[in-house]
């Protein structure tokens, strides 16, 4: 299981976070800080799992990031997920960001926090690894875009009638 | 949301979710899935609303509902949804069955009872075409089986074909990581995995995929470590991989390669020891993770030969890594490497002290206390060991000043605590025990924290004793008086602590200084009698040794020792003494019960003598006594070797050059060693160190010391339980259900079952749990209101029924009248009768044991048999399991002399609530298994099984599940059932279809497959047992033909196949009963060899009653 997903920036700013367990927005809070403090004092070439006693952590759980320029990405993950397979599922949701906003950077993420979301959504369903297939997510998503777009131009069309 | 708390917009946000536009709903969804939480008071609101979206054509709609769902769902949720979400896993689109599949985990989390009903599709979906849904469901049964794993080796096989099929890696990893949690249980399982792992593991390129076939691997090597030949092969396989992986320079691989190197070390030591070198090298790396890994590691790599170096190397990391927390863990593992296993790999105690004594000069560390209680371990111990260690501890204190210097909050300082006592206890061994007398009672000491100042003090009292004793009888008394006065020079700064303990303790010395001062003066000897004080020995007592004292046979605990004291003194005195030790353990409460009287006894009255006497009194507290003459400690193995003369290190020793004297002791041993072989007949044991080592295996490596470890006490007859608790709170308890088991009625999820025909009315059938039943009880209902006759019929007084019993269908039409009245029938009479009694049926009826029922409502239990006995006779063998089965009961009744088996309801208030009984009845014994499915027909191409239930929802219809089988090498398709309707009974048909026409059979069979499609019928009268003659026409493709093939059936409807359960509660029962309404009959069977619960089960079973065995039990 996926406990977490959080995505901040070389400061600490929360671009992204996915709880798939209820937490109070102070914890919440709390607990990206607290991550944020464990791996930005990690170096660049040091290995991509961290354990310790985390909030939300207990002993079972493991953190498992990436650092892409200026975001961490941070998966929290209990012992039955796979290390690697995770940091490879890392990797497929930062290039289909990347192929869906063409170039991804901290802006997009910034100013497109639901389609972010629902790429998520389209990949981890409830703390579970939905889809790992990268052009399978981009087609939902980019359906979904279509359907929102084609709402939209049914609804000015009347408008446009009068 | 952001940060933010946004739970004032909770119901905007469900406003959104409602909107009609696909843009606003999934931003609706969105937010919901941000904020919403099982506290969301709003989130009722959405239920009929997600499930609208579930059930929508769009499956963006679909898929958006299931994700939000998957954030949010409550048990509430989870319970009114699981039924459209199990719909879901069949969807056409895979986009949506992988969603629907994965969701059903989360639903299975909140309410666990849709578990059951809902395994059998998720097992489908382990097949599925699609491999997204495919790995859906392996991703939720892996889910499902790691916290239960017993429940799921039945999967076995299947997930074993999966792995030899996939080719997703995903899926793959988690197959074998679930086959990790399973081989533990069934070692068989394991020896079948080791060869497609290590075929895995020699092809794949991926190296998540390889990480996790060797995590298995060794999972498996665990397993079968026991009672298996060694796969000396594999482990080799295996470590090999790991190294490879640690020396890999991708970090992430190293750390991983150490991880799974770990699991190995459990049990194959050996293997890993070779890569020492390479862990060791890890240690230097400059990642924290993977050094503390590598830490771990170690733990299981020292032996007697390498435990100095390693430290050594450990010492000069914990140099380099000043004030970090790593360097605490490494103090930590330190002290856990030297003492794992008792002790077991040191070889020189004072090297170990030296080591202590060197880790106190870490500064800020927090594990003061870590090494204290190890100093102090030891100490008490290795006897051997003292003299060394009172005089490190005496430097230690004459050097406090270094330890408590800077920081108040400096944890080392605790070390003293262990210092003073020490030298305190063992002062014997002291040299200059005037001296650390002074130094105990230094001024600033009195800067220590209380509990350390109060070990000071009574330790003082010690030294003081040795000091007496040490110049007693000297012609100059000169210094024992000093030392008197000094105490009461330095005591009263004790005195004045704000620590209540310290002040204590120092105003008792004090005066026992003033006093023995006095009787100094007179030359008195003093002496012994101060030692007296302090004699005897502390044993060390394991920790759990006071749970585990036995209750001795013959203790009661709860009974009283005293009278019971008047009602006010005990309230009085109760809660004191029971809150006194409800701090300390509340666990234990017998116990405490116990020492609470007895505290109550003592404070009351004399009973002092009985208690000193009493050995359950000291037992109960053996780490309060000074046990060294209690019983058992002559039992405890204790280590008594040799002694060889012990180092002498003057002053502080550095533990380093015990390393070297090691090495010089080692070769010493050799030479020894090849000095013996020459003179073989030398004695063994040279004086000094010298033993007979062989260099090469460790466990000759002598100590250098004599050793006298003293194992910890425990108590005689401790039980070795250890108590592990599981988190009751934890959700995934829930769900450890047994999954083989037949599902029952009852478990039926609220389920909208026939999917091909029926649909009219979804959100009526969402409900009925145990369809069967109740649909007959709703179905007299509105036949009632529909045909006056039967109305009639129904509201027949009781002597018209009395007159129609004699008719068969009398006791059909009693059966139907059940629900009109809130109580029916029971066979009251028969319950009175004794079971062995045989009695003749007492109804008018002679043939049939004929329940005669109340007067509107009659309930009849008993009469299914006779039901269905004369057409059994004439036509069943041939046609109906079922109909035999029943026969064969009767029979077994018959033979058994049955007694009765009645059954009540209570007449809902027709509201149709779900009953949760069903026709099962769990008994203690377990029960035959048992099927509802009889034959209804059977050809070389197809077999049929059907069973009829009611439904609760629409009491006029019945579904008839009927399970396809094909038994041919063909292909079935095209298969259409159709059943010539009766005026009572009509198979519905979707709008627009003829009467006549067939329904479509919703899939298609291949060989050996079978598979299950619900007909709905609608039922006039539940009064009349019917028979429906119907076809099924199918096409049988082989490769070279196809051929239309026929098979006629008989369906056959008995009056006991509309019985739907309800609940009667005790007091509904016991108003029955009084009523005098209850009507009884029993008939007498020969030749029964069933136990009677099994057939009371079986009844209950096919004729959907249930309570019955209950219900008489209460009688």
């Amino acid at each position: 299981m996926i406990k977490a997903i959080l995505i901040f920036n070389n400061h600490g700013k929360p671009r992204l976070s996915k709880f798939y367990e209820h937490y109070t927005e102070d914890t919440e809070q709390q607990i990206i800080r607290e991550t944020f403090h464990l791996v930005s004092k990690r170096d660049e070439n040091v290995c991509n799992f961290l354990e310790g006693g985390l909030l939300i952590g207990g002993s079972e759980n493991k953190l498992i990031y990436r650092h892409y320029a200026t975001l961490y990405f941070v998966f929290c993950v209990d012992s039955s997920e796979s290390e690697l397979g995770i940091l490879d599922l890392i990797q497929v949701f930062v290039e289909t960001l990347d192929k869906c906003f063409e170039n991804v950077c901290e802006l997009d993420l910034i100013f497109h926090m639901d389609k972010v979301h629902n790429i998520l959504a389209e990949m981890v369903m409830g703390g579970m690894v939905l889809e790992t297939n990268m052009s399978e997510i981009i087609t939902q998503a980019e359906a979904q875009t279509k359907m929102e777009k084609s709402e939209t131009f049914i609804f000015q069309c009347p408008r446009q009638d009068r | 949301m952001l940060g933010y708390d946004v739970s004032w917009a909770a119901f905007n946000i469900v406003e959104v979710m409602s909107s009609s536009k696909f843009t606003y709903k999934r931003i609706g969804y969105l937010a919901a899935s941000q904020c919403f939480h099982e506290g969301t008071d709003v989130i009722m609101l959405t239920t009929n609303q997600i499930r609208k979206d579930l059930s929508s054509p769009n499956q963006y709609d679909t898929g958006v509902a299931l994700t939000g769902l998957s954030c949010f769902v409550t048990p509430d949720l989870a319970r009114d949804l699981a039924n459209d979400i199990m719909t879901l896993m069949s969807h056409t689109k895979p986009y949506i069955r992988k969603k629907a599949v994965l969701i059903m985990y989360k639903v299975f989390l909140k309410y666990p009872e849709s578990l059951r009903p809902a395994f059998p599709r998720l097992k489908e979906k382990l097949e599925d075409p699609d491999p997204g849904v495919q790995s859906a469901a392996v991703n939720v049964i892996c889910e499902l089986a790691r916290r239960n794993p017993k429940n799921y080796l039945s999967l076995a096989p299947l997930f074993f074909k999966l792995m030899t099929s996939s080719t997703n890696n995903w899926v793959l990893i988690k197959i074998i990581k679930l086959f990790g949690a399973l081989t533990p249980l069934e070692p068989r399982l394991g020896k079948k995995l080791i060869e497609p792992l290590t075929n895995l593991i020699h092809s794949t390129s991926a190296m998540s995929l390889l990480y996790e076939c060797v995590n298995t691997v060794i999972a498996v090597l665990i397993s079968l470590s026991s009672g298996m030949p060694n796969h000396s092969a594999s482990i080799q396989l295996c470590v090999q991989k790991l190294r490879i992986l640690i020396e890999d320079s991708d970090q992430n691989l190293k750390y991983l390669g150490l991880l799974a190197m770990s699991k190995i070390l459990k049990t194959h030591p050996k293997s890993v020891q070779s890569h020492k070198d390479l862990i060791l090298q890890c240690l230097d790396d400059k990642d924290e993770s993977i050094r503390l890994r590598a830490l771990d590691l170690l733990y299981g790599m020292v032996s007697k030969k390498n435990l100095m170096e390693i430290v050594k190397k450990l010492m000069l990391h914990v140099d380099k890594a000043e004030g970090t927390t790593y360097r605490d863990e490494l103090l930590t593992k330190i002290i856990d490497i030297c003492s794992q296993s008792n002790y077991q790999y040191i070889t020189n105690f004072e090297w170990y002290i030296s080591i202590l004594v060197e880790l106190t000069r870490l500064e800020g560390t927090r594990h003061g206390h870590l090494i204290a209680s190890q100093m102090l371990d030891v100490a008490i111990r290795v006897k051997a060991i003292r003299g060394f260690a009172v005089a490190q501890m005496a430097t230690l204190l004459d050097n406090a000043h270094l330890l408590t210097g800077n920081t108040q909050r400096n944890g080392i300082c605790e070390v003293l605590y262990a210092a003073a006592w020490i030298c305190g206890e063992f002062s014997e061994h002291l040299e200059d025990p005037m001296q650390t007398l002074e130094a105990m009672l230094r001024p600033k000491v009195a800067t220590l924290p209380g509990h350390i100042q109060a070990v000071y003090v009574q330790n003082a009292a010690k030294l003081f004793a040795t000091v007496l004793q040490k110049h007693e009888g000297e012609t100059d008394s000169q210094v024992a008086q000093e030392t008197s006065q000094l105490l009461i020079e330095r005591l009263p700064l004790f005195v004045q602590s704000a620590n209540l303990e310290v002040q204590e303790r120092a105003s008792c010395i004090i005066q026992l200084v003033k006093y023995i001062q006095k009787l100094q003066q007179k030359n008195v000897e003093v002496a012994d009698e101060v030692t007296a004080l302090f004699a005897g020995e502390l044993n060390p007592v394991a920790p759990k040794a006071q749970k585990k004292v036995p209750i001795p046979e013959g203790l009661d605990l709860d009974a009283w020792i005293n009278e019971p004291p008047s009602e006010s003194e005990s309230e009085d005195e109760k809660p004191k003494s029971k809150a006194v030790f409800a701090k300390e353990e509340p666990k234990h409460s017998r116990r405490h019960t116990e020492v609470d009287e007895k505290e109550l006894a003592r404070r009351r009255e004399v009973r002092k003598q009985e208690q000193a006497n009493n050995p359950f009194y000291i037992k109960a507290s053996p780490s309060s006594q000074k046990v060294f003459d209690a019983p058992g400690v002559e039992h405890i193995p204790v280590v008594q070797i040799d002694l060889s003369v012990p180092l002498k290190v003057p002053g502080m020793p550095m533990s380093d050059q015990y390393v070297k004297l090691e090495e010089e002791r080692r070769q010493k041993d050799k030479a020894d060693k090849k000095k013996k072989d020459k003179k073989k007949k030398r004695e063994k044991r040279g004086k000094g160190r010298k033993a007979d080592s062989g260099p090469e295996s460790e466990e000759d490596i002598t100590p250098a010391q004599q050793v006298d470890i003293v194992t910890e006490e425990m108590p005689e007859n401790a039980l070795p339980s250890d108590d592990d608790d599981k988190d009751p709170n934890d959700p995934h308890k829930a769900l450890d259900i047994d999954l083989d088991k037949p599902l029952a009625d009852s478990e039926k999820l609220p389920v909208r079952t026939h999917r091909p025909e029926v649909l009219k009315s979804p959100a009526e059938d969402r409900e009925n749990e145990s369809i069967p039943q109740e649909s007959k009880k709703k179905s007299s209902k509105e036949k009632k209101e529909k045909k006056k006759d039967k109305e009639k019929d129904r509201k027949r007084s009781k002597e018209e029924k009395k007159k129609k019993k004699k008719h068969k269908e009398v006791e059909e039409e009693l059966m139907e009248s059940q629900p009109e009245e809130a109580v029916q029938s029971e066979d009251t009479k028969e319950m009175a009768v004794p079971p062995t009694s045989a009695e003749e049926v007492t109804a008018p009826s002679s043939t049939a044991a004929v329940d005669t029922s109340s007067a509107a409502a009659a309930e009849s239990e008993p009469d299914e048999p006779k039901d269905t006995e004369p057409e059994d006779t004439k036509s069943s063998k041939h046609k109906k399991k079922k109909q035999k089965k029943e026969k064969e009961e009767k029979e077994k009744k018959k033979k058994k002399r049955h007694h009765h088996h009645h059954h009540h309801r209570h007449h809902s208030d027709g509201g149709g609530e779900d009953s949760v009984q069903n026709g099962t009845v769990e008994d203690e014994e377990p029960l035959p298994p048992m099927s509802n499915y009889s034959l209804l027909a059977e050809n070389s191409y197809i077999k049929m099984v059907y069973d009829i239930q009611g439904n609760h929802q629409d009491e006029s219809k019945v579904v008839v599940s009927v399970i396809f089988e094909n038994k041919s090498d063909s292909f079935l398709k095209s298969m259409e059932f159709n059943v010539l309707d009766s005026l009572n009974s009509k198979l519905q048909r979707p709008d627009g279809a003829g009467p006549h026409d067939g329904l479509t059979v919703p899939f298609q069979l291949p060989p050996g497959v079978s598979n299950e499609a619900r007909f709905v019928f609608t039922v006039q009268s539940i009064v009349m047992p019917q028979k429906l003659k119907g076809t099924l026409t199918f096409i049988v493709k082989s490769e070279e033909s196809s051929t239309h093939e026929k098979l006629d059936f008989k369906l056959h409807f008995t009056c006991t196949s509309y019985l739907i359960t309800t609940p009667c509660y005790s007091d509904a029962y016991a108003k029955l009963l009084e009523s005098g309404d209850l009507k009884g009959s029993s008939l007498r069977l020969e030749g029964v060899n069933m136990p009677f619960h099994h057939l009371l089960a079986r009844i209950c079973f096919h004729h959907h009653f249930s309570g019955a065995l209950t219900s008489q039990r209460s009688l």
